[in-house]
């Protein structure tokens, strides 16, 4: 019976402290990446990264200014592709699919979120970069895009599925027409939601390399218009870390540090919201 | 389909109603009044199975009708067949015909239903947005007011459903921050709005305590000089209280329908005493 007893209490043990490792292991990995991007970022953060271009090879100093402008043209570029197709569509799905249909489009739509984005990048080296001829920031950005549709449907059609039938009811139960309904109750109860899983989407495309590489390219000068390669501040990260000048390494460092803390910091903004101003309180 | 219960017609039940007992003189007034709403033979249908077996009945003007019945029994299905809202449901089918006011509703627009035939919901449902916003939500979407009447249209509506002197000083706080009694009160301020001139309600206390529950029964006998109610009710006490007449589904048939007093003093058929002497259900 003790011996039993003693047993018991030895597998409780290791199975406790097992999955108490994982967590911690879980969690630590992110506080270590933190840790040493803050600790190697920030020391070489000054102003001039946010406002200098990036000095010739061999001159010190300079910054990432074109880089940071870059990144903000390619996520609005990105927005304006992948923000109306994925709201509307997941609108669609949520409120007027049929079964059959939304079934395959809904499966569709995970095998795209699915997709390896160099696969993505390829699609949009086809569409715009080959018969163009040369790299642009409207290529980067469509390739964003696409990237962000398959999110921004999901996320989009679960939280207009979170509002609850009796608040669509009641406003038919007004004489609201299937489409005022929705854009006068639906929506505007599940608008935090949207509005999350968008910003989350955008924070997650923020950090896409390898569809950039051959669309957006990227520039060691200012890139104006929408027409011409432009600078990132992931590509940018993946450049200078392999660059052989200890200079550029602590630029990627600093970078790494900016692009994150954006990152994070969209990540931990859209999560207030969505728990202060959940779907529907109820 | 013929029912193996003998189905009643209302006036012939009432007809020999008023023949046998002596009844009140607003009672009789009743019987002579016009029917709001009528059904002829109605079915209804959730893909195969058949919620509803030929109900005929009439709703009378100014009055206020309950359906009582154990759950399941249809009363709900036939009260969400009076203003359409079973159309919202997939895989549904109505046989026969709804009268509102003579007019057979299903040749209306049935946004006009709606508005015609409000509703209250077993569970209340204000929408995410402002007090005000909820009861003037129905005034925008059907035009029916201008900025500058909606104010005074939404404290009228407000003060119908007793809410107004609870909510009047914060009409631009969320809805949510209402009681659970005050937000039903809101939704039936909510429906008035539109002035319908039929109010169907489902269940509208059954989520609330007897305090809330008292209050809006108040609010029934208040509201039936300006519209015609239509209640459904687990609570037959509730039926006896706020009903003129009241009607007993079972299976999807209506069993009985007559004055109130009759369906719980001297009711025709076994199956209606049953229930309401609790024993059986």
């Amino acid at each position: 019976m003790t011996l039993h007893l003693a047993r018991r209490k030895t597998v409780n043990l290791v199975m406790l402290s097992l999955t108490g490792l994982c967590t911690v292991i879980t969690a630590g990995i992110l506080f270590f990446i933190l840790g040493y991007l803050a600790i190697h970022g920030a020391a070489s953060l000054n102003w001039n990264f946010f406002t200098k271009l990036p000095t010739p090879v061999g001159e010190t100093g300079g910054g990432m200014a074109n880089a940071i402008v870059g990144s903000a043209k390619l996520l609005f570029l990105a927005s304006l592709v992948g923000v109306p197709i994925g709201f509307l569509g997941g609108v669609y799905l949520a409120e007027f699919g049929g079964s059959t249909f939304s079934f395959f489009v809904r499966y569709t739509t995970d095998l795209l979120n699915g997709v390896p984005s160099i696969v993505i990048g390829i699609f949009a080296y086809t569409v715009i970069v080959l018969p163009q001829k040369h790299f642009s920031t409207l290529s980067g950005g469509l390739a964003l895009g696409v990237m962000m549709i398959p999110i921004a449907v999901r996320s989009t059609e679960e939280f207009l599925r979170a509002v609850p039938t009796s608040l669509r009811e009641g406003a038919m139960a007004l004489g609201a027409s299937k489409a005022k309904t929705i854009l006068t109750v639906v929506i505007p109860a599940a608008k935090h939601g949207i509005l999350t899983g968008i910003m989350l989407d955008l924070a997650r495309v923020a950090g896409e390399t390898a569809p950039l590489l051959f669309t957006s390219f990227s520039n060691r000068f200012w890139s104006p218009g929408w027409e011409q390669p432009t600078a990132a501040l992931p590509v940018m990260i993946f450049t200078y870390a392999i660059a052989p000048y200890e200079d550029w390494h602590q630029q990627a460092w600093s970078a790494g540090f900016v692009l994150l803390a954006l990152v994070l910091s969209v990540n931990i903004v859209a999560r207030i919201i969505l728990s202060k101003k959940g779907p529907v309180p109820r | 389909m013929q029912a193996p219960i003998p189905q009643p017609s209302p006036d012939v039940t009432m007809g020999t109603r008023t023949l046998n007992m002596p009844m009140a003189e607003e009672s009789k007034q009743a019987v002579h009044a016009a029917s709001k709403l009528s059904t002829d033979n109605l079915n209804f249908f959730y893909g195969d199975f058949q919620a509803l077996n030929g109900i005929t009945m009439k709703i009378y003007g100014n009055q206020v009708t309950a359906f009582i019945g154990p759950s399941g029994c249809g009363k709900s299905t036939f009260l969400r067949t009076l203003n359409r809202m079973n159309e919202t449901v997939k895989k549904t089918r109505v046989e026969g015909e709804i009268c509102l006011d003579g007019e057979n509703i299903s040749s209306l627009e049935v946004s006009e239903v709606r508005r015609r035939v409000g509703m209250v919901f077993q569970k209340s449902n204000p929408f995410p947005k402002s007090i005000f916003d909820n009861v003037a939500y129905g005034l925008r979407i059907n035009a029916l007011a201008t900025r500058s009447t909606m104010r005074e249209k939404v404290e009228h509506s407000l003060r119908r459903a007793a809410l107004w002197d609870e909510v009047k000083d914060k009409l631009n706080e969320s809805a949510y921050s209402l009681s659970g009694g005050q937000q039903q009160r809101l939704c039936i301020a909510r429906a008035l709005a539109v002035d319908p001139e039929v109010l169907l309600l489902d269940e509208p206390c059954s989520a609330l305590d007897p305090i809330a529950t008292a209050k809006i029964e108040d609010l029934i006998f208040q509201l039936k000089s300006g519209c015609t109610i239509v209640i459904v009710t687990h609570n037959m006490q509730q039926a006896a209280r706020v009903a003129d007449f009241t009607g007993f589904f079972l299976l999807g048939r209506l069993i009985e329908f007559d004055r109130t007093p009759v369906i719980f003093k001297n009711p025709a058929k076994k199956e209606t005493e049953d229930y309401v002497t609790g024993r059986f259900g």
